[in-house]
Protein backbone atom coordinates (compact mmCIF):
# COMPACT_ATOMS: atom_id res chain seq x y z
CA UNK A 1 0.00 0.00 0.00
CA UNK A 2 1.09 3.56 -0.93
CA UNK A 3 1.89 5.51 2.75
CA UNK A 4 -0.83 7.46 4.38
CA UNK A 5 -1.07 9.24 8.18
CA UNK A 6 -4.11 7.84 9.85
CA UNK A 7 -6.25 10.00 11.63
CA UNK A 8 -9.01 9.07 14.46
CA UNK A 9 -10.72 12.13 15.47
CA UNK A 10 -12.91 11.46 18.99
CA UNK A 11 -15.25 14.16 17.70
CA UNK A 12 -17.82 15.61 15.00
CA UNK A 13 -16.66 18.98 15.08
CA UNK A 14 -12.66 17.79 14.55
CA UNK A 15 -13.34 15.04 11.70
CA UNK A 16 -15.46 18.31 9.55
CA UNK A 17 -12.45 19.98 10.71
CA UNK A 18 -9.97 17.53 8.97
CA UNK A 19 -12.11 16.77 6.20
CA UNK A 20 -12.34 20.88 5.55
CA UNK A 21 -8.56 21.57 5.42
CA UNK A 22 -7.86 17.85 3.93
CA UNK A 23 -10.19 18.10 0.92
CA UNK A 24 -9.87 15.38 -1.25
CA UNK A 25 -5.94 14.33 0.03
CA UNK A 26 -8.57 12.87 2.62
CA UNK A 27 -10.47 9.48 2.55
CA UNK A 28 -13.22 8.68 5.15
CA UNK A 29 -13.13 5.13 6.51
CA UNK A 30 -15.46 3.48 8.39
CA UNK A 31 -15.64 -0.83 7.79
CA UNK A 32 -13.22 -0.38 5.50
CA UNK A 33 -14.07 -3.24 2.91
CA UNK A 34 -13.94 -1.28 0.35
CA UNK A 35 -11.57 1.24 1.11
CA UNK A 36 -9.04 -1.09 2.17
CA UNK A 37 -9.12 -2.68 -1.12
CA UNK A 38 -8.54 0.41 -2.63
CA UNK A 39 -5.99 1.37 -0.70
CA UNK A 40 -3.91 -1.44 -1.87
CA UNK A 41 -4.86 -1.56 -5.56
CA UNK A 42 -4.02 2.17 -5.63
CA UNK A 43 -7.41 3.29 -6.59
CA UNK A 44 -7.73 5.33 -4.24
CA UNK A 45 -4.58 7.32 -2.73
CA UNK A 46 -4.94 9.73 0.11
CA UNK A 47 -2.83 11.37 1.75
CA UNK A 48 -4.64 10.70 5.00
CA UNK A 49 -7.24 8.01 6.01
CA UNK A 50 -10.08 9.52 8.51
CA UNK A 51 -11.40 6.73 10.82
CA UNK A 52 -14.84 7.89 11.68
CA UNK A 53 -15.20 4.92 13.65
CA UNK A 54 -14.70 6.70 17.51
CA UNK A 55 -17.34 10.07 16.57
CA UNK A 56 -20.31 9.37 18.73
CA UNK A 57 -22.87 11.07 16.41
CA UNK A 58 -22.24 8.40 13.41
CA UNK A 59 -21.63 5.42 16.35
CA UNK A 60 -23.69 2.44 15.61
CA UNK A 61 -27.54 2.02 16.32
CA UNK A 62 -30.79 1.31 15.49
CA UNK A 63 -33.44 3.22 17.66
CA UNK A 64 -36.51 4.86 17.05
CA UNK A 65 -36.92 8.77 17.48
CA UNK A 66 -40.15 10.54 17.22
CA UNK A 67 -41.80 8.30 14.54
CA UNK A 68 -38.74 7.71 12.74
CA UNK A 69 -36.60 4.92 12.88
CA UNK A 70 -32.89 6.43 13.12
CA UNK A 71 -29.91 3.68 11.83
CA UNK A 72 -26.28 5.20 12.97
CA UNK A 73 -23.90 5.61 9.89
CA UNK A 74 -21.81 3.21 11.54
CA UNK A 75 -24.39 0.30 11.96
CA UNK A 76 -22.88 -3.07 10.38
CA UNK A 77 -24.84 -5.34 8.04
CA UNK A 78 -24.57 -7.72 11.01
CA UNK A 79 -26.32 -5.32 13.65
CA UNK A 80 -28.65 -4.46 10.49
CA UNK A 81 -29.88 -8.19 9.86
CA UNK A 82 -30.52 -8.99 13.09
CA UNK A 83 -31.98 -6.54 14.83
CA UNK A 84 -35.66 -7.26 15.65
CA UNK A 85 -37.27 -4.45 14.73
CA UNK A 86 -35.63 -4.30 11.34
CA UNK A 87 -36.37 -7.77 10.63
CA UNK A 88 -40.27 -7.20 11.71
CA UNK A 89 -40.65 -3.91 10.40
CA UNK A 90 -38.32 -3.56 7.23
CA UNK A 91 -38.11 -7.53 6.16
CA UNK A 92 -36.38 -6.14 2.54
CA UNK A 93 -33.44 -4.18 4.37
CA UNK A 94 -33.24 -7.20 7.16
CA UNK A 95 -32.67 -9.40 3.99
CA UNK A 96 -30.76 -7.52 2.13
CA UNK A 97 -28.31 -7.01 4.59
CA UNK A 98 -27.93 -10.64 5.54
CA UNK A 99 -26.64 -11.43 1.46
CA UNK A 100 -23.88 -8.54 1.31
CA UNK A 101 -20.78 -10.66 1.43
CA UNK A 102 -19.96 -12.99 4.13
CA UNK A 103 -20.19 -13.04 7.60
CA UNK A 104 -16.89 -11.37 7.84
CA UNK A 105 -17.47 -8.74 5.52
CA UNK A 106 -20.91 -8.29 7.17
CA UNK A 107 -19.50 -7.69 10.36
CA UNK A 108 -17.55 -4.57 9.31
CA UNK A 109 -19.38 -3.53 6.59
CA UNK A 110 -21.26 -0.04 7.08
CA UNK A 111 -24.55 1.24 6.00
CA UNK A 112 -23.13 4.46 5.17
CA UNK A 113 -20.44 2.45 3.96
CA UNK A 114 -22.87 0.88 1.55
CA UNK A 115 -24.53 3.61 0.46
CA UNK A 116 -21.40 6.48 0.01
CA UNK A 117 -19.14 3.68 -2.00
CA UNK A 118 -22.67 4.07 -4.71
CA UNK A 119 -22.25 1.09 -6.05
CA UNK A 120 -25.38 0.17 -8.38
CA UNK A 121 -24.89 -2.84 -6.81
CA UNK A 122 -25.07 -1.65 -3.30
CA UNK A 123 -27.61 -4.33 -1.50
CA UNK A 124 -29.02 -2.21 0.61
CA UNK A 125 -29.99 0.75 -1.55
CA UNK A 126 -33.27 -0.73 -2.99
CA UNK A 127 -34.90 -1.64 0.40
CA UNK A 128 -34.06 1.79 1.78
CA UNK A 129 -35.46 3.56 -1.57
CA UNK A 130 -38.47 1.35 -1.15
CA UNK A 131 -38.99 2.42 2.77
CA UNK A 132 -38.43 5.68 1.81
CA UNK A 133 -35.24 6.71 3.17
CA UNK A 134 -33.10 10.12 3.93
CA UNK A 135 -29.57 10.61 4.33
CA UNK A 136 -28.45 12.45 7.13
CA UNK A 137 -25.44 14.68 6.18
CA UNK A 138 -23.13 16.51 8.02
CA UNK A 139 -20.36 19.53 6.86
CA UNK A 140 -18.86 22.40 7.82
CA UNK A 141 -21.99 24.45 6.63
CA UNK A 142 -24.19 22.28 9.10
CA UNK A 143 -26.38 19.44 9.09
CA UNK A 144 -29.22 18.28 6.26
CA UNK A 145 -31.52 15.39 5.20
CA UNK A 146 -30.88 14.11 1.20
CA UNK A 147 -33.74 12.03 0.08
CA UNK A 148 -31.82 8.84 -0.63
CA UNK A 149 -33.88 9.26 -4.39
CA UNK A 150 -31.32 12.29 -4.16
CA UNK A 151 -28.21 11.07 -3.19
CA UNK A 152 -26.78 8.59 -6.10
CA UNK A 153 -25.65 9.89 -9.12
CA UNK A 154 -22.85 6.76 -10.43
CA UNK A 155 -20.69 4.60 -8.89
CA UNK A 156 -18.91 5.85 -6.56
CA UNK A 157 -20.54 9.54 -6.74
CA UNK A 158 -23.75 10.55 -5.07
CA UNK A 159 -24.67 14.74 -4.34
CA UNK A 160 -22.76 15.18 -1.09
CA UNK A 161 -20.94 17.73 -1.08
CA UNK A 162 -16.84 18.03 -0.75
CA UNK A 163 -16.31 17.74 3.13
CA UNK A 164 -19.52 16.02 4.13
CA UNK A 165 -20.51 13.20 5.50
CA UNK A 166 -22.87 10.88 6.56
CA UNK A 167 -24.76 10.78 10.20
CA UNK A 168 -27.36 9.01 9.82
CA UNK A 169 -30.12 7.09 7.80
CA UNK A 170 -34.05 7.83 8.51
CA UNK A 171 -36.48 5.87 7.74
CA UNK A 172 -40.18 7.48 8.29
CA UNK A 173 -42.36 5.02 10.93
CA UNK A 174 -44.09 3.15 11.13
CA UNK A 175 -42.41 1.13 8.42
CA UNK A 176 -44.86 -1.62 8.98
CA UNK A 177 -47.37 0.56 6.71
CA UNK A 178 -45.18 -0.61 3.57
CA UNK A 179 -43.68 -4.23 3.52
CA UNK A 180 -41.15 -5.32 1.57
CA UNK A 181 -39.44 -7.83 0.58
CA UNK A 182 -35.87 -8.16 -1.03
CA UNK A 183 -34.52 -10.27 -4.23
CA UNK A 184 -30.91 -10.81 -5.58
CA UNK A 185 -28.81 -13.28 -8.10
CA UNK A 186 -24.84 -13.23 -7.71
CA UNK A 187 -22.89 -15.42 -9.02
CA UNK A 188 -21.43 -16.91 -5.95
CA UNK A 189 -23.12 -16.30 -2.61
CA UNK A 190 -20.96 -15.22 -0.14
CA UNK A 191 -18.57 -13.51 -1.86
CA UNK A 192 -19.78 -11.75 -5.22
CA UNK A 193 -21.32 -8.58 -5.85
CA UNK A 194 -24.96 -8.88 -6.92
CA UNK A 195 -25.89 -8.77 -10.51
CA UNK A 196 -29.29 -8.07 -9.58
CA UNK A 197 -30.13 -6.73 -6.60
CA UNK A 198 -33.96 -5.65 -6.20
CA UNK A 199 -36.59 -4.72 -3.59
CA UNK A 200 -40.29 -4.21 -3.63
CA UNK A 201 -42.86 -2.57 -1.04
CA UNK A 202 -46.49 -2.27 -0.63
CA UNK A 203 -48.93 -0.36 1.40
CA UNK A 204 -52.27 -0.55 2.78
CA UNK A 205 -53.43 2.63 0.04
CA UNK A 206 -51.91 -0.07 -3.18
CA UNK A 207 -48.92 2.04 -3.49
CA UNK A 208 -46.38 -0.09 -5.00
CA UNK A 209 -43.17 0.70 -4.82
CA UNK A 210 -40.48 -1.20 -6.84
CA UNK A 211 -36.17 -0.59 -6.55
CA UNK A 212 -33.37 -2.57 -8.58
CA UNK A 213 -29.65 -1.80 -8.92
CA UNK A 214 -26.92 -3.26 -10.59
CA UNK A 215 -28.86 -2.97 -14.08
CA UNK A 216 -27.23 0.76 -14.93
CA UNK A 217 -24.96 3.72 -13.14
CA UNK A 218 -27.66 4.10 -10.30
CA UNK A 219 -30.30 2.06 -8.43
CA UNK A 220 -33.70 2.91 -9.41
CA UNK A 221 -37.03 3.44 -7.58
CA UNK A 222 -40.30 3.36 -9.52
CA UNK A 223 -44.12 3.63 -8.23
CA UNK A 224 -47.07 2.15 -9.25
CA UNK A 225 -49.72 3.84 -7.66
CA UNK A 226 -52.59 2.58 -10.09
CA UNK A 227 -53.18 -0.02 -7.60
CA UNK A 228 -52.81 -2.93 -9.93
CA UNK A 229 -49.32 -4.03 -8.96
CA UNK A 230 -50.80 -4.15 -5.00
CA UNK A 231 -54.07 -6.11 -6.48
CA UNK A 232 -54.57 -9.51 -5.52
CA UNK A 233 -56.76 -10.06 -7.97
CA UNK A 234 -55.12 -8.94 -10.84
CA UNK A 235 -54.22 -10.76 -13.84
CA UNK A 236 -50.41 -11.65 -14.70
CA UNK A 237 -50.76 -9.55 -18.14
CA UNK A 238 -51.53 -6.26 -16.20
CA UNK A 239 -48.80 -7.13 -13.87
CA UNK A 240 -46.34 -7.69 -16.87
CA UNK A 241 -47.43 -4.64 -18.52
CA UNK A 242 -46.66 -2.57 -15.24
CA UNK A 243 -43.57 -3.80 -14.63
CA UNK A 244 -42.33 -3.02 -17.74
CA UNK A 245 -43.19 0.28 -17.12
CA UNK A 246 -41.30 -0.11 -13.97
CA UNK A 247 -38.29 -1.89 -15.80
CA UNK A 248 -37.87 0.36 -18.75
CA UNK A 249 -35.36 2.62 -17.21
CA UNK A 250 -33.04 -0.63 -16.77
CA UNK A 251 -29.62 -0.29 -18.56
CA UNK A 252 -27.31 -3.13 -17.87
CA UNK A 253 -23.90 -2.84 -19.56
CA UNK A 254 -22.71 -4.95 -22.34
CA UNK A 255 -19.41 -4.85 -20.42
CA UNK A 256 -19.91 -6.34 -16.98
CA UNK A 257 -18.01 -9.04 -15.84
CA UNK A 258 -20.97 -10.51 -14.01
CA UNK A 259 -23.67 -11.09 -16.62
CA UNK A 260 -25.09 -10.21 -20.05
CA UNK A 261 -27.94 -7.64 -20.43
CA UNK A 262 -30.43 -10.30 -21.47
CA UNK A 263 -30.12 -12.50 -18.31
CA UNK A 264 -30.16 -8.93 -16.38
CA UNK A 265 -33.15 -7.97 -17.74
CA UNK A 266 -34.89 -11.24 -17.53
CA UNK A 267 -34.06 -11.64 -14.54
CA UNK A 268 -35.44 -7.84 -13.41
CA UNK A 269 -38.79 -9.18 -14.37
CA UNK A 270 -38.62 -12.73 -12.26
CA UNK A 271 -37.48 -11.09 -9.17
CA UNK A 272 -40.23 -8.56 -9.30
CA UNK A 273 -42.46 -10.98 -9.44
CA UNK A 274 -41.05 -13.17 -6.78
CA UNK A 275 -40.37 -9.85 -4.22
CA UNK A 276 -43.77 -8.40 -4.81
CA UNK A 277 -45.59 -12.13 -3.98
CA UNK A 278 -43.19 -12.16 -0.65
CA UNK A 279 -44.21 -8.13 -0.17
CA UNK A 280 -48.33 -8.45 -0.50
CA UNK A 281 -47.93 -11.86 1.68
CA UNK A 282 -45.83 -9.89 4.80
CA UNK A 283 -48.55 -7.25 4.37
CA UNK A 284 -51.78 -9.71 4.42
CA UNK A 285 -50.20 -11.43 7.82
CA UNK A 286 -49.84 -7.69 8.96
CA UNK A 287 -46.23 -6.58 7.61
CA UNK B 1 12.85 8.64 5.65
CA UNK B 2 11.64 9.06 9.14
CA UNK B 3 9.22 5.82 11.16
CA UNK B 4 6.11 6.87 10.59
CA UNK B 5 5.09 4.07 12.84
CA UNK B 6 2.45 4.70 15.56
CA UNK B 7 2.08 2.49 18.50
CA UNK B 8 -0.61 0.24 19.23
CA UNK B 9 -1.26 -1.74 22.01
CA UNK B 10 -4.01 -5.14 21.89
CA UNK B 11 -4.79 -8.29 23.56
CA UNK B 12 -4.10 -10.95 21.49
CA UNK B 13 -4.76 -14.48 22.66
CA UNK B 14 -4.81 -13.11 26.16
CA UNK B 15 -1.70 -11.33 26.06
CA UNK B 16 -1.25 -8.02 26.15
CA UNK B 17 0.55 -6.75 22.94
CA UNK B 18 2.48 -3.53 22.27
CA UNK B 19 3.88 -2.52 18.48
CA UNK B 20 4.62 0.06 16.34
CA UNK B 21 2.71 -0.30 12.85
CA UNK B 22 2.50 1.81 9.77
CA UNK B 23 -0.28 3.37 9.14
CA UNK B 24 -1.08 1.43 5.81
CA UNK B 25 -0.04 -1.80 7.65
CA UNK B 26 -2.94 -4.63 8.04
CA UNK B 27 -4.07 -6.02 11.39
CA UNK B 28 -2.93 -9.61 9.36
CA UNK B 29 0.80 -7.84 8.68
CA UNK B 30 0.99 -6.57 12.06
CA UNK B 31 -0.16 -10.30 13.62
CA UNK B 32 2.27 -12.19 10.78
CA UNK B 33 5.49 -9.88 10.87
CA UNK B 34 5.18 -8.28 14.01
CA UNK B 35 3.82 -10.40 16.32
CA UNK B 36 5.25 -13.97 14.84
CA UNK B 37 1.79 -15.21 14.59
CA UNK B 38 1.65 -17.03 11.14
CA UNK B 39 -1.71 -19.28 11.65
CA UNK B 40 -3.89 -16.45 9.96
CA UNK B 41 -3.13 -16.97 5.81
CA UNK B 42 -2.16 -13.98 3.41
CA UNK B 43 -4.19 -15.53 0.48
CA UNK B 44 -6.61 -13.21 -1.83
CA UNK B 45 -6.09 -10.12 -0.05
CA UNK B 46 -9.62 -8.46 -0.96
CA UNK B 47 -11.72 -9.98 1.74
CA UNK B 48 -13.21 -13.15 -0.66
CA UNK B 49 -11.27 -16.31 0.59
CA UNK B 50 -11.28 -16.22 4.41
CA UNK B 51 -7.66 -17.59 5.31
CA UNK B 52 -6.77 -14.70 7.34
CA UNK B 53 -10.10 -14.44 9.50
CA UNK B 54 -9.48 -13.90 13.27
CA UNK B 55 -11.66 -12.33 15.88
CA UNK B 56 -11.78 -9.16 16.36
CA UNK B 57 -14.01 -8.21 20.01
CA UNK B 58 -15.95 -11.19 19.24
CA UNK B 59 -16.43 -10.88 15.68
CA UNK B 60 -14.97 -12.60 12.89
CA UNK B 61 -13.42 -10.55 10.43
CA UNK B 62 -10.94 -10.74 7.06
CA UNK B 63 -7.52 -9.20 9.10
CA UNK B 64 -6.31 -8.25 5.21
CA UNK B 65 -8.95 -5.38 5.45
CA UNK B 66 -8.64 -4.14 8.84
CA UNK B 67 -5.85 -1.58 9.05
CA UNK B 68 -3.53 -2.86 12.24
CA UNK B 69 -4.24 0.91 13.89
CA UNK B 70 -7.80 0.27 13.74
CA UNK B 71 -7.13 -2.80 15.93
CA UNK B 72 -5.73 -0.74 18.80
CA UNK B 73 -7.38 -1.05 22.07
CA UNK B 74 -9.10 -4.63 21.04
CA UNK B 75 -9.11 -7.67 21.30
CA UNK B 76 -7.92 -10.02 19.15
CA UNK B 77 -8.06 -14.12 19.11
CA UNK B 78 -6.30 -16.20 16.32
CA UNK B 79 -5.94 -19.66 15.67
CA UNK B 80 -2.95 -19.98 17.84
CA UNK B 81 -5.15 -19.07 21.20
CA UNK B 82 -7.85 -21.67 19.97
CA UNK B 83 -5.78 -24.80 21.50
CA UNK B 84 -5.36 -25.09 25.43
CA UNK B 85 -1.42 -23.72 27.02
CA UNK B 86 -0.64 -27.07 27.67
CA UNK B 87 -1.13 -27.48 23.61
CA UNK B 88 -4.56 -29.71 24.40
CA UNK B 89 -6.83 -29.28 21.00
CA UNK B 90 -10.06 -27.52 21.13
CA UNK B 91 -13.23 -29.35 20.56
CA UNK B 92 -13.22 -27.87 16.76
CA UNK B 93 -9.80 -28.68 15.88
CA UNK B 94 -9.94 -32.41 17.42
CA UNK B 95 -13.20 -32.50 15.08
CA UNK B 96 -11.51 -31.05 11.85
CA UNK B 97 -8.72 -33.74 12.27
CA UNK B 98 -11.78 -36.35 12.85
CA UNK B 99 -13.28 -35.65 10.30
CA UNK B 100 -10.41 -35.16 7.47
CA UNK B 101 -11.58 -31.91 7.09
CA UNK B 102 -7.63 -30.74 6.62
CA UNK B 103 -5.81 -31.44 3.66
CA UNK B 104 -3.18 -29.16 2.35
CA UNK B 105 -4.03 -26.78 5.45
CA UNK B 106 -4.29 -23.43 4.00
CA UNK B 107 -7.20 -22.40 5.04
CA UNK B 108 -7.81 -24.11 7.85
CA UNK B 109 -6.87 -21.71 10.29
CA UNK B 110 -9.51 -19.62 8.82
CA UNK B 111 -11.88 -22.19 8.39
CA UNK B 112 -11.60 -22.88 12.35
CA UNK B 113 -11.91 -18.98 13.19
CA UNK B 114 -15.06 -18.87 11.35
CA UNK B 115 -16.75 -22.36 12.96
CA UNK B 116 -15.41 -21.22 16.46
CA UNK B 117 -17.42 -17.89 15.88
CA UNK B 118 -20.17 -19.52 14.52
CA UNK B 119 -20.37 -22.13 17.73
CA UNK B 120 -20.04 -19.24 19.65
CA UNK B 121 -23.10 -17.73 18.52
CA UNK B 122 -25.60 -20.79 17.31
CA UNK B 123 -24.03 -23.74 19.75
CA UNK B 124 -26.71 -26.18 17.67
CA UNK B 125 -26.39 -24.96 13.87
CA UNK B 126 -28.31 -26.16 11.15
CA UNK B 127 -26.79 -27.48 8.11
CA UNK B 128 -28.17 -24.10 6.73
CA UNK B 129 -26.23 -22.35 9.55
CA UNK B 130 -23.23 -24.09 8.91
CA UNK B 131 -23.03 -23.05 5.46
CA UNK B 132 -23.46 -19.46 5.63
CA UNK B 133 -21.47 -19.40 8.54
CA UNK B 134 -18.32 -20.70 6.44
CA UNK B 135 -19.42 -19.02 3.03
CA UNK B 136 -16.59 -16.76 3.35
CA UNK B 137 -14.07 -19.48 3.71
CA UNK B 138 -12.88 -21.22 0.46
CA UNK B 139 -11.18 -24.84 0.66
CA UNK B 140 -9.35 -25.31 -2.84
CA UNK B 141 -9.22 -28.70 -1.70
CA UNK B 142 -13.15 -28.69 -1.17
CA UNK B 143 -12.99 -30.57 1.69
CA UNK B 144 -16.37 -28.46 2.84
CA UNK B 145 -18.55 -31.82 3.50
CA UNK B 146 -15.62 -32.68 5.91
CA UNK B 147 -15.56 -29.59 7.32
CA UNK B 148 -18.92 -29.02 7.91
CA UNK B 149 -19.22 -32.68 9.07
CA UNK B 150 -16.44 -31.07 11.58
CA UNK B 151 -18.67 -28.17 13.26
CA UNK B 152 -21.75 -30.63 13.29
CA UNK B 153 -19.38 -33.16 16.05
CA UNK B 154 -18.14 -30.15 17.61
CA UNK B 155 -21.62 -29.14 18.33
CA UNK B 156 -22.93 -32.65 19.51
CA UNK B 157 -20.18 -33.21 21.47
CA UNK B 158 -20.51 -29.95 23.58
CA UNK B 159 -24.44 -30.57 23.09
CA UNK B 160 -23.47 -34.33 25.13
CA UNK B 161 -20.77 -32.40 27.32
CA UNK B 162 -23.37 -29.93 28.38
CA UNK B 163 -26.15 -33.23 29.15
CA UNK B 164 -23.58 -35.51 30.86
Amino acid sequence: MRPFTYARPDTLADTLALLAERGPDARILAGGTDLVIRLRDGSASPVVVVDVKRVPELAPGIRVDAGTLVIGAGTTMTELAAHPLVRRDLAGLAEAAAVVGSVQIRNRATIAGNLCNASPAADTAPSLLVHGAVIVAAGSAGQRRIPLDGFFVRSGVTTLAPGELVLAIEIPMPASLIASAHQRRTRRRGHDLASVTLACGVDATGVTRVAYGSVGPRPILRVDASGVLADPASTDDARAAIFETIFADASPSARSMRAGPDYRLAMLRVLGRRALATAQARLAAGG
Amino acid sequence: MPSTRVPIELTVNGSRREVDVEPSATLLDALRDDLGLTGAKECCLVGECGACTVILDGRSVDSCLVLAVEADGATVLTVEGLASRDGRLSAIQTAFLDQGGVQCGFCIPGQLMSAHALLAEHPHPTRAEIEEGLAGNLCRCACYEQIFAAVEQAAHQAAAEAAS
